[in-house]
């Protein structure tokens, strides 16, 4: 048993911490006061002193345990290591901003009882915490189902909906079926020793098909929680029917157990990927991100808009990773380490930003009382800070420095650029498109957020009760402010951030980027190319110019500044109904890439009186996959059920029959 | 750093800025020529510049602070970029600051705020420029970073004054895989600054504006350092296609006075032929349709592919 001062104590002592403080709501569960003001905020302290204890304990050594609890005879493994350690980081400084917003938003008669909610919230978050540490099969199924289960009832808190009702089923369904995958990856992993330890799984080795069969199932497993293509259907149902707090925390935490989970997998457990496993999440992940933010474009609802943004965003981590993976088995270990290291700081960016965001919404939702695009607008004068709060979000999930979001795809960028080297024919010519295809996404992810934020915040009020909607109250604004503050460090010092993933790359490939002999202000993860990023030195310039040219401005030409109407063309009838609907901004987008959508359109004759325009833009995967499948199980279905004849008799008769093949069987 | 490295670093900056608003002036003039129109002065925009800065500033009723913020930070951004562009040295104190991918991203920085601003107001116009700007730049943006990807395979750097740099000391020699990109990067350029065949810098037209749509609820000061922005995007364009094709005549590396010297008239030389090639194009080509200018994006983007495919078959 590890000492009790130890980081693995600590962290599974904040854990259960987690589970106490939900566990306290249930006093009193329908006391806002309790739940919001004292129990949410102290869920946010167990979350900054989780990250705390897993950032310290970095490059201290692996720590295994054996927790005695649960099923006699059937102890579970924990282990810490830096992998872990990255992840529960991640998981405590997200969710600290994620919680303390929370406090301000769960009101009462929306749904779920305060209380219980509170309990889903913290036993959700404790569950993703041991889903990080354990280190046997069963103890990562029984908390990646209780993750699936408690998130599943906080998706559903409005159950009262029928269309959340479905999207939570759809959620449900989808996590068991990744579920079964990863069971069943488990089951080749342990190699026919029947011992289902990670330590076991780790020291078996695999013959080559059944390695990649195991390695395949993870990749499904994980890709079906993480929204990779064609698995990512759940993703814009789940997110928009959950509260606001729940989709960050699912978008922006739990969207990244996966990512841990195919890490673990492929380079722990397994250890010694083939060179081309890395092709399939390369190629997958490519054609995620093209395709989520393609669809995040045409959205009209803005937290399907963010919904379909993640999916972007998990297909370009897949990219490193399948990267990774490439580089790893061909022995470009250094290479293998810094595609990691983005995967890791993308994470850990996703986190930040898309919690932001989500959180954003939630405070738009909280004081308007609506989620369709069309119907927002101008809120950047009645709700100034979560306006500005967002823009950081937004400005840093479109990629643009000096924020964090610059930095992971910078990198990504870089590692791309080396991809030429891969001594396999063809594929050494191929590698290098995806920088393309990364860049398209990335200059695509502006466009969605310049849409986002500018029909949500900027422009005319749509409609006239825009006019009473309130800013963020004090805990909702603390949230915001706290993401908005990891995004903006995040950003601004790259090379502390990388100094500590590269304690993860080193135990995963056994290499780390090399920092040593650098200013701590510069990026210059590569040694033998000549490159590097300041974003420090970057914004100040930025910085003094726009001061030195505000202020130059304002002392050579100080004329004032006069308010008038907005010219009208001489027309005097400008309405908000003349800017942009989320429809029309995202039309380009339909029409350039209109091979992606399944369209259907009704466009009005000419001389119609009362003239309507329909456009439905919907899913291909639903009609081409999703439907097949569930039609064939249908069939399936139906074709058994004649043995389900509704008459006492032929029941009997089953039990009969079957006694009479057991007696049979057994003599 | 030495003080002559500093000095480039200086008087880069002060070039860019003076020299932008000439060279626009120079590109319209050489345009009217080719069109035989009589030339307006090249010093025209600096003079619409100056009666911008003395007007008082109207505002819109509806505008929020980002409305005013947004000329100083897009005209910051550009000031930024014009610091990493080797245009007269490559000695450049601040290039460890931004490599070419930063750049880009300077560049999407000016062009997500002025969308940002353009939609700030709720026009009918705003909306729609700030929209088919940013659907130019999705489309321009990987095909600049393409381009930026070849120059960087043939130099092993994504550093702007490097990849210059290493292009000079290398022995003279014709890269094919250059030459595909630099069609391509012929055609960013034009797309990026607003300029036939995609937009027209000298019409109002509401059916084909892109670039002039964002900026109709700017006047006075604030459009004034659009304006300015606008000139200095299309000067760093261009030498940032120096550095890329022609580097030949910057200073290189850790030189002394005599080289920075020299190097003035060696831009001034560049700009005057880049100016009088930019009016040519823009003189023999057509408008496009708006919604030809994804294919006109997608050409681009397919030239620097061809250059990338290129330069790994040949290695060259």
């Amino acid at each position: 048993m590890a000492p009790i001062d130890s980081p693995l104590t600590l962290s599974l002592a904040l854990l259960a911490c987690w589970a106490v403080v939900g566990a306290a709501g249930l006093l009193r569960p329908h006391s806002v006061a309790l739940v919001g003001r004292v129990l949410f905020p102290l869920g946010a302290i167990v979350g900054v002193g989780l990250a705390i204890v897993a950032a310290l304990s970095l490059t201290e050594p692996v720590e295994h345990a054996t927790l005695h609890i649960g099923l006699p005879d059937l102890p579970m493994h924990v282990r810490l290591d830096n992998l872990s350690r990255v992840f529960l980081a991640l998981l405590g400084s997200a969710s600290a901003g994620v919680s303390l917003f929370a406090a301000g938003y769960f009101r009462k008669g929306e749904g779920t009882a305060p209380g219980v909610m509170g309990l889903q919230y913290h036993l959700f978050l404790a569950s993703m915490g041991f889903v990080l540490v354990a280190d046997d099969a069963y103890a990562f199924m029984v908390a990646w189902e209780t993750m699936a289960l408690t998130s599943y009832f906080l998706v559903t808190a409005q159950h009262g909906i029928p269309e959340i009702r479905s999207a939570g089923f759809l959620y449900l369904l989808m996590a068991h079926v990744g579920a079964i995958a990863i069971l069943l990856s488990f089951g080749i992993l342990q190699g026919g020793t029947w011992l289902f330890s990670f330590d076991a799984m780790r020291e078996s080795t695999l013959s080559t098909p059944w390695a990649t069969a195991a390695f395949l199932l993870a990749l499904f497993g994980f890709g079906a929680k993480a929204g990779l293509l064609p698995l990512h259907v759940w993703l814009p149902e789940a997110h928009p029917a959950a509260p606001s707090p729940v989709s960050a925390l699912m978008s922006g935490v739990m969207l990244k157990t996966a990512i841990y989970g195919v890490l673990r997998v492929t380079f722990d457990l397994i250890g010694d990927p083939l060179w081309w496993w890395g092709l399939i999440p390369l190629a997958l992940g490519l054609a995620t991100a093209i395709f989520g933010v393609v669809f995040a474009a045409v959205q009209t609802d803005m937290k399907r808009l963010l919904a379909y943004s993640s999916v972007e965003n998990i297909g370009v981590l897949f990219t490193g990773i399948g990267l990774a993976i490439v580089f790893h088995g061909v022995g470009m270990t250094e290479l293998a380490a810094l595609a990691l290291v983005a995967v890791l700081y993308h994470s850990i960016n996703h986190a930040f930003m898309k919690s932001l965001l989500f959180l954003g919404t939630g405070a738009v939702l909280h004081a308007t009382g609506e989620r369709n695009l069309g119907r927002l607008g101008g809120l950047i004068h009645r709700m100034p800070w979560a306006a500005w709060l967002t823009l950081v979000g937004v400005l840093a999930i479109a990629g643009l420095p000096p924020l964090n979001g610059f930095v992971s795809e910078w990198l990504l960028l870089q590692t791309f650029l080396f991809s030429h080297e891969v001594p396999q024919p063809f594929v050494n010519m191929l590698l290098p498109l995806g920088a393309a295809i990364v860049a398209l996404a990335a200059a695509l992810a502006g466009y969605v957020m310049v849409k986002f934020f500018g029909i949500v915040f900027l422009g005319q009020p749509r409609e006239s009760s825009l006019a009473v909607a309130h800013d963020v109250d004090g805990f909702e604004k603390a949230g915001l402010v706290w993401l908005a503050i990891g995004c903006v460090l995040l950003g601004l010092l790259p090379n502390q951030v990388i100094h500590a993933l590269g304690a993860a790359t080193e135990q995963l490939v056994g290499a780390a980027p090399n920092l040593a002999g650098q200013s701590w202000w510069m990026l210059a993860p590569l040694t033998e190319r000549d490159v590097s990023y300041a974003p420090l030195v970057l914004l100040a310039v930025i910085v003094a110019v726009v001061a030195a040219t505000f202020l130059i401005v304002r002392i050579v030409y100080r004329r004032p500044v006069r308010r008038a109407p907005t010219w009208d063309c001489g027309f005097g009838r400008l309405d908000p109904r003349m800017q942009d609907t989320a429809e029309g901004f995202g039309q380009p987008i339909r029409h350039i890439f209109v091979s992606f959508f399944e369209m259907e359109r009704d466009l009005p004759s000419p001389h119609d009186q009362a003239p309507r325009y329909r456009v439905k833009v919907s899913d291909r995967f639903w009609k081409g996959v999703y439907l097949p499948i569930a039609a064939l199980l249908a069939r399936a279905a139906n074709s058994v059920a004649w043995l389900q004849q509704g008459r006492i008799s032929v029941y009997l008769t089953y039990s009969f029959i079957t006694l009479v093949l057991l007696l049979a069987v057994m003599l | 750093m030495s003080a002559v490295a500093w000095l480039t670093q200086f008087l880069e900056v002060l070039a860019a800025l003076v020299l932008a608003p000439l060279f626009l002036g120079w590109v319209n003039a050489c345009r009217a020529w080719l069109q035989n129109r009589r030339a307006p002065s090249v010093l025209l925009p600096y003079h619409g510049i100056r009666k911008l800065f003395h007007k008082d500033a109207v505002i819109a009723e509806g505008a929020s602070p980002l409305f005013r913020l947004a000329p100083y930070i897009v005209f910051g951004a550009m000031v930024a970029a014009a610091a990493v562009i080797p245009s007269m040295g490559t000695g450049l104190p601040f290039r460890s600051a931004a490599d070419a991918i930063a750049l880009v991203g300077l560049l999407a920085i000016a062009r997500v705020f002025m969308s940002l601003a353009a939609m700030d107001i709720g026009t009918a116009f705003g909306t729609l420029g700030a929209r088919r700007e940013m659907m130019i730049g999705f489309l321009a943006e990987p095909a600049l970073l393409m381009v930026i990807f070849v120059a960087s395979l043939l130099s092993a750097t994504t550093a702007l004054p490097l990849i210059a740099e290493r292009l000079v000391v290398q022995p003279l020699a014709l890269y094919p895989s250059l030459a595909f990109t630099a069609v391509a990067f012929t055609m960013v350029l034009l797309a990026e600054n607003a300029r036939i065949p995609v937009d027209n810098p000298a019409t109002h037209l509401e059916l084909t504006m892109i670039h002039e749509a964002m900026l109709l609820e700017y006047s006075a000061r604030h459009l004034a350092l659009m304006e300015w922005a606008a000139a200095l995007k299309l000067f760093n364009y261009a030498c940032i296609g120096f550095a890329l094709f022609v580097p030949w005549g910057a200073s290189i590396g850790e030189t002394g006075i005599g080289a920075l010297a020299l190097s003035i008239p060696a831009l001034l030389a560049k700009l005057a032929v880049a100016g009088l090639w930019l009016a040519l194009l823009e003189t023999v080509s057509a408008k496009l349709r708006v919604f030809r200018a994804p294919e006109f994006m997608a050409t681009a983007f397919m030239f620097a592919v061809l250059g990338l495919l290129v330069h790994l078959l040949l290695g060259a």
